[in-house]
C-alpha cells in the first residue's frame, strides 16, 4: 500500500519541475500585454547566420522576383532542407563578406503578396514521411532544431522525444502565452503535426500554477515548470525529464513555432508571423508587435518610443542568449523578443568597490541591492571589470540547474578534449544554458562562446 | 572627469601600437583601480554582475581587517605585559603597527613587484589575487620576523609557489602558506620556540612567550590562559590568528556576501571537533586531553580553516569536494597538533597537504558523476532494447 502511494507520488512529481539553482535578473522595460500589428515591412531579411553551420547554396540572384513561399536557398550539406521566402516580392541584394560568405539576403516585399500554395490534406491522414517532406519544402524544417549541439535537426533521424518550452523566465522576455493567444488552434494543430515524427512523447513544458490552455489539449506530455531562470531553457527541462545519452537525439522547437507549422498544415500556406516582444529600459512603450519573421527593426523602433539617436545596442533575442544588431539591421529567424539597452562605454570612478555603487545588482551580497529584492534595473552593457583568469569556485554551480560541473566543462571545452567534453555532458548543454554564467562570472569569461566553440568542434569530430 | 582625462593623456603611449604598449598592464593596473573600465560586453550575455574579482578580493581584505587590528593591538599589548609596565591601548597601538606596518609595506611591495614583471613579461592583466596574499603573508608570521626574511618569504611564494605554475589560478599551494612554510623550514629559529611570539621577546630575558600549543607539546599541563582569553585573542602566536573573535567576524563577512565558502570552514570545524573529541576520549598526551572546544579556538585553525582553507584556487573545487576537503582539513589539523610535537601547529601543514590531495578529491566526485552518466546511458540502451 505504501509503495503504490509512493509510485503514485513519483509519477505525479515527475511532471513537475522546480528550479532552484538559477537567478531572475529583475529589469526595467518588460513588455505589457498589449499587442499591436506593425505596419508591413517594406524590406525583409533572411540571415545565413541564424542557421548555425548551415552553408547555404542560393537557388535565387539579385533582381528575381520570389513568392511567399519560395525557396532561397538550401542546405549546401543537406539540399532537403531548404529556406523559404516569408514575403512575396524582388530580392533586392545579397550581401556578401569576407570569402563571399552569405551574410544576408534582402526582399523588396511588394503588397499584394504572391503566395506559394501546399497541397494539403487532413492531418490524421498523413504519414511520417508526407509529413517530413511538407516541412522541408515549405520552408518550416529550420524552425526544429536538436538537440545535442542545438543545430538544425536532421530529417534522417528519429528524435526519441520531441520538447517544447512554454515557459519564458528570460529577464524582460516575451511571454509566450501572450504571443500564442490568437493562434491556438494553429498551435494544436502543429502539435498534432509534431506527434508523428516521435514515438516517444512530445513533451510541453508551462509555468505552474498558471492556467494555459495547454493544459487542455491531449496526447501530448505536459509538465509544469517552476522556480529562476533558466527554468523557462528547454535544455534544462530535457535534462530533468528526459536527459539526452550519447548518440541520442531530441528535438525542440520554439512554441510560436509550432504555430507556424499548424497554419502550414491548416492552410497551406508558409506564413512565418512574428508576435515579437520590444523590452528594455530604454524603451519608452515596451509591447508586443504582430510582424514577419525577418522583417526590418525600423519598422517597429520608432513606433516603440525607441529614440535613435541614443547610444543604444539593439538585441535579437534576450538580454541572456541574443546577438546584437543593428538598428538600420533586421530581426532574426527564431527570436521572439528585441530588447534594446544603453550601452555601457562609460568609465566608473571606483565603482569596483563594494557597497558603493548599488545601481548594479549582484549575486554576491557586495551591494545593497540585496535590501531591494523587487528592485528593477536600469542595466546597460558594461563588463563591469575585466576578463581575469578563473579563480572564484562555486558561483556557476549556483546558476547552473544540471547534474553537470561547468566549470570543468568549460575547461574542457577550451582545451579541446572530446572524450572528458562527452563524460562530462557535452550533449545535454547549449551555449544559452551557460548564459547565466556569463552574467555572473567575477572572472568575467565568455561561457557561451567556449560552449559553442567546443560544441562546434564535436559535430565536426563525432557528428 | 578632470581626472579621467589626465589618466588618458598618461596612458597614451602605452596604448596600442605606441612606444611602450608592452608596460600596458601596469599602467592599466592603476587605471582600473580609479575607475572601472569602459569595456563592454562583446559575446554572449549582454548585461552582467556587479561583480569582478576586485570586488571579491577587497571582500576578503575587509574580513581580514578584523583580525588585522586586532593582531597590531595584541602584538603591543603582548610587548608591554611582559614589561611590568603601566601602558594604554594606544601605545599598544603604536608599538603594534611600528613592527607590522611596514612587514606589510615589505610584503606588498616585493609581491606586487614580481606580480607586475610577469604581467608585463605574459602580457597579460595584472590579477588582484595578491593584494589578498599580500596581507595574509605578514599577518600568519611571527611578529620579530625580519624584514628580508618576510621579502625573501613573499618572493618564494609567488615565484616557485605561484608564477612557476602559470599564475593566478593555477596554483596548487596556497601562497601565503606557502611562504609560510619557506619561513619555517628555512629560518626555524625565527619560526618557532618560546621567544619568537611575543614582541622583542628574545631581547628581555626570563619571559616566556610560549604560545599554548608549544606549552601542550612540551608536556606543561597548566595552561596560563582560560577560554575566554583564548577566545578574545589576548594571548601570544602568529600576528593576527590569535582572536578567534576577529576571524569568526570575517568569516561573518565572507559567508554572508557569498565570497569565501561556508562549506569549507564548516567542514573543517566538523572535522577538528570530532577528531578533537575522539583524542579527549583517548587521552594519552597533554594535547590529546586540551579539550576539543579549545582546539578550535587556539593556535591558527580558526584563521587558517576561515582564510586560508577557503582559497578557492588551491582548495577541492566542487560542492562535495569543498565538504571532503574541509572535513579533512580539520582532522589533519588536529592530528599534527596532537602526534607531531615538532610542529605544535598543525593548520599550516593540515591545509598545504590538503591543498595537493584537493584535485585528487575533485577527480573523485567528477567521476562518480560520469559514471551516473554512462550508467543512464546504459539503463536507456536496455530500454530500448
Amino acid at each position: 500500500m505504501i509503495n503504490l502511494r509512493s509510485i503514485l507520488q513519483q509519477i505525479i512529481m515527475s511532471n513537475d519541475i522546480q528550479i532552484k539553482n538559477g537567478l531572475t535578473i529583475n529589469l526595467k522595460g518588460a513588455p505589457e500585454n498589449i499587442v499591436k500589428k506593425a505596419s508591413f515591412p517594406k524590406s525583409v531579411s533572411i540571415n545565413p547566420l541564424n542557421f548555425h553551420l548551415i552553408t547555404p547554396k542560393l537557388v535565387v540572384k539579385v533582381g528575381d522576383k520570389v513568392k511567399m513561399g519560395d525557396v532561397v536557398f538550401y542546405s549546401k550539406k543537406n539540399p532537403e532542407i531548404k529556406f523559404c521566402s516569408p514575403v512575396s516580392g524582388t530580392i533586392s541584394d545579397i550581401v556578401r563578406g569576407a570569402k563571399r560568405k552569405i551574410l544576408e539576403i534582402l526582399i523588396d516585399s511588394d503588397n499584394n503578396q504572391n503566395i506559394k500554395k501546399h497541397k494539403i490534406s487532413k492531418i490524421d491522414s498523413y504519414l511520417r514521411n508526407d509529413v517530413l517532406d511538407l516541412l522541408l519544402n515549405s520552408g518550416c524544417w529550420p524552425f526544429i532544431k536538436q538537440r545535442p549541439y542545438d543545430i538544425i535537426a536532421n530529417p534522417n533521424d528519429t528524435p526519441k522525444s520531441i520538447f517544447i518550452s512554454a515557459v519564458s523566465s528570460a529577464p524582460i522576455a516575451a511571454d509566450i502565452e501572450i504571443i500564442l493567444n490568437d493562434q491556438k488552434e494553429e498551435f494544436k494543430a502543429g502539435l498534432n503535426v509534431l506527434n508523428k515524427l516521435t514515438d516517444g512523447d512530445l513533451n510541453v513544458c508551462i509555468e505552474k500554477n498558471h492556467n494555459s490552455f495547454i493544459q487542455e489539449i491531449d496526447n501530448i506530455s505536459i509538465h509544469n515548470v517552476s522556480g529562476l531562470h533558466p527554468a523557462g531553457n528547454v535544455g534544462v527541462q530535457i535534462h530533468h525529464i528526459d536527459p539526452v545519452n550519447s548518440g541520442e537525439k531530441v528535438w525542440i522547437l520554439g512554441a510560436e513555432d509550432v504555430a507556424i507549422i499548424g497554419k502550414l498544415f491548416l492552410t497551406g500556406i508558409y506564413e512565418p508571423t512574428r508576435t515579437i516582444a520590444v523590452s528594455g529600459p530604454p524603451v519608452k512603450y515596451p509591447q508586443y508587435y504582430k510582424t514577419i519573421v525577418g522583417s526590418k527593426l525600423s519598422n517597429i523602433i520608432s513606433d516603440a518610443g525607441i529614440s535613435a539617436n541614443d547610444n543604444l545596442r539593439f538585441i535579437n533575442g534576450d538580454v541572456l542568449t541574443g546577438y546584437s544588431v543593428d538598428k538600420d539591421s533586421y530581426l532574426g529567424f527564431y527570436n521572439n523578443t528585441l530588447s534594446v539597452l544603453r550601452e555601457g562605454n562609460h568609465y566608473r570612478m571606483f565603482g569596483w568597490i563594494p557597497f558603493i555603487n548599488n545601481k548594479v545588482p549582484s549575486i554576491y551580497k557586495t551591494s545593497f541591492s540585496w535590501l531591494f529584492s523587487n528592485k528593477k534595473y536600469d542595466l546597460d552593457t558594461n563588463l563591469n571589470g575585466e576578463e581575469r583568469a578563473l579563480v572564484v569556485t562555486g558561483e556557476m554551480e549556483d546558476v547552473f540547474p544540471m547534474d553537470i560541473f561547468p566549470m570543468q566543462l568549460l575547461k574542457e571545452c577550451m582545451s579541446g578534449n572530446i572524450e572528458k567534453m562527452e563524460n562530462l555532458g557535452i550533449y545535454e548543454v547549449a551555449p544559452e544554458d551557460f548564459a547565466l554564467i556569463d552574467y555572473s562570472s567575477s572572472s568575467k569569461i565568455e561561457a557561451q562562446k567556449i560552449i559553442r566553440e567546443g560544441l562546434d568542434l564535436m559535430v565536426s569530430e563525432v557528428g | 572627469m578632470n581626472i579621467r582625462k589626465i589618466l588618458d593623456t598618461v596612458k597614451k603611449p602605452f596604448g596600442k601600437g605606441e612606444k611602450f604598449e608592452k608596460y600596458a598592464p601596469a599602467v592599466n593596473a592603476f587605471d582600473t583601480f580609479l575607475f572601472v573600465p569602459n569595456h563592454t560586453t562583446k559575446h554572449g550575455a549582454h548585461i552582467r554582475d556587479a561583480v569582478d574579482l576586485k570586488r571579491t578580493m577587497i571582500t576578503v581584505i575587509l574580513a581580514l581587517l578584523p583580525a588585522l587590528f586586532y593582531g597590531i593591538y595584541n602584538t603591543g599589548f603582548q610587548y608591554y605585559s611582559q614589561l611590568d609596565t603601566s601602558f594604554t591601548t594606544i601605545d599598544a597601538i603604536i608599538h603594534g603597527s611600528i613592527k607590522i606596518v611596514p612587514m606589510i609595506a615589505v610584503s606588498y611591495i616585493v609581491g606586487l613587484a614580481i606580480e607586475f614583471a610577469f604581467a608585463i613579461y605574459r602580457g597579460h592583466e595584472v590579477n588582484e589575487g595578491y593584494l589578498v596574499t599580500g596581507l595574509l603573508i605578514p599577518m600568519i608570521m611571527p611578529v620579530d620576523i625580519p624584514l628580508w626574511m618576510v621579502g625573501l618569504s613573499v618572493a618564494f611564494a609567488v615565484l616557485i609557489g605561484k608564477e612557476a605554475f602559470g599564475g593566478t589560478g593555477m596554483n596548487i599551494l596556497n601562497p601565503a602558506l606557502t611562504a609560510r612554510a619557506f619561513a619555517f623550514f628555512a629560518y626555524p629559529t625565527y619560526m618557532s620556540g618560546n621567544k619568537v611570539w611575543v614582541s622583542e621577546a628574545s631581547n628581555i630575558d626570563g619571559v616566556s612567550g610560549e604560545t599554548i600549543l608549544g606549552m601542550l607539546a612540551s608536556g606543561e599541563s597548566t595552561i596560563p590562559y582560560d577560554v575566554s582569553q583564548m577566545f578574545y585573542g589576548a594571548i601570544p602566536g602568529s600576528i593576527a590568528e590569535t582572536s578567534t573573535l576577529m576571524v569568526v567576524i570575517g568569516a561573518f563577512i565572507l559567508i554572508f556576501t557569498g565570497v569565501g565558502s561556508w562549506r569549507i570552514m564548516l567542514g573543517s570545524v566538523i572535522g577538528a571537533a570530532v577528531t578533537g573529541l575522539l583524542f579527549n576520549l583517548w587521552g594519552a598526551n597533554e594535547l590529546m586531553n586540551f579539550s576539543w572546544f579549545n582546539h578550535l579556538i587556539v593556535g591558527g585553525f580558526a584563521f587558517g580553516v576561515v582564510f586560508m582553507a577557503t582559497d578557492p584556487v588551491s582548495a577541492a573545487q566542487t560542492t562535495k569536494g569543498k565538504w571532503i576537503y574541509g572535513i579533512l582539513v580539520g582532522l589533519f589539523c588536529i592530528l599534527i597538533r596532537v602526534f607531531n610535537p615538532a610542529y605544535p601547529e598543525g593548520v599550516m601543514l593540515a591545509i598545504l597537504l590538503m591543498n595537493v590531495f584537493a584535485p585528487t578529491i575533485d577527480h573523485y566526485v567528477i567521476e562518480s558523476n560520469i559514471k551516473k552518466r554512462l550508467n543512464r546511458k546504459l539503463n536507456s540502451n536496455l530500454n530500448v532494447a
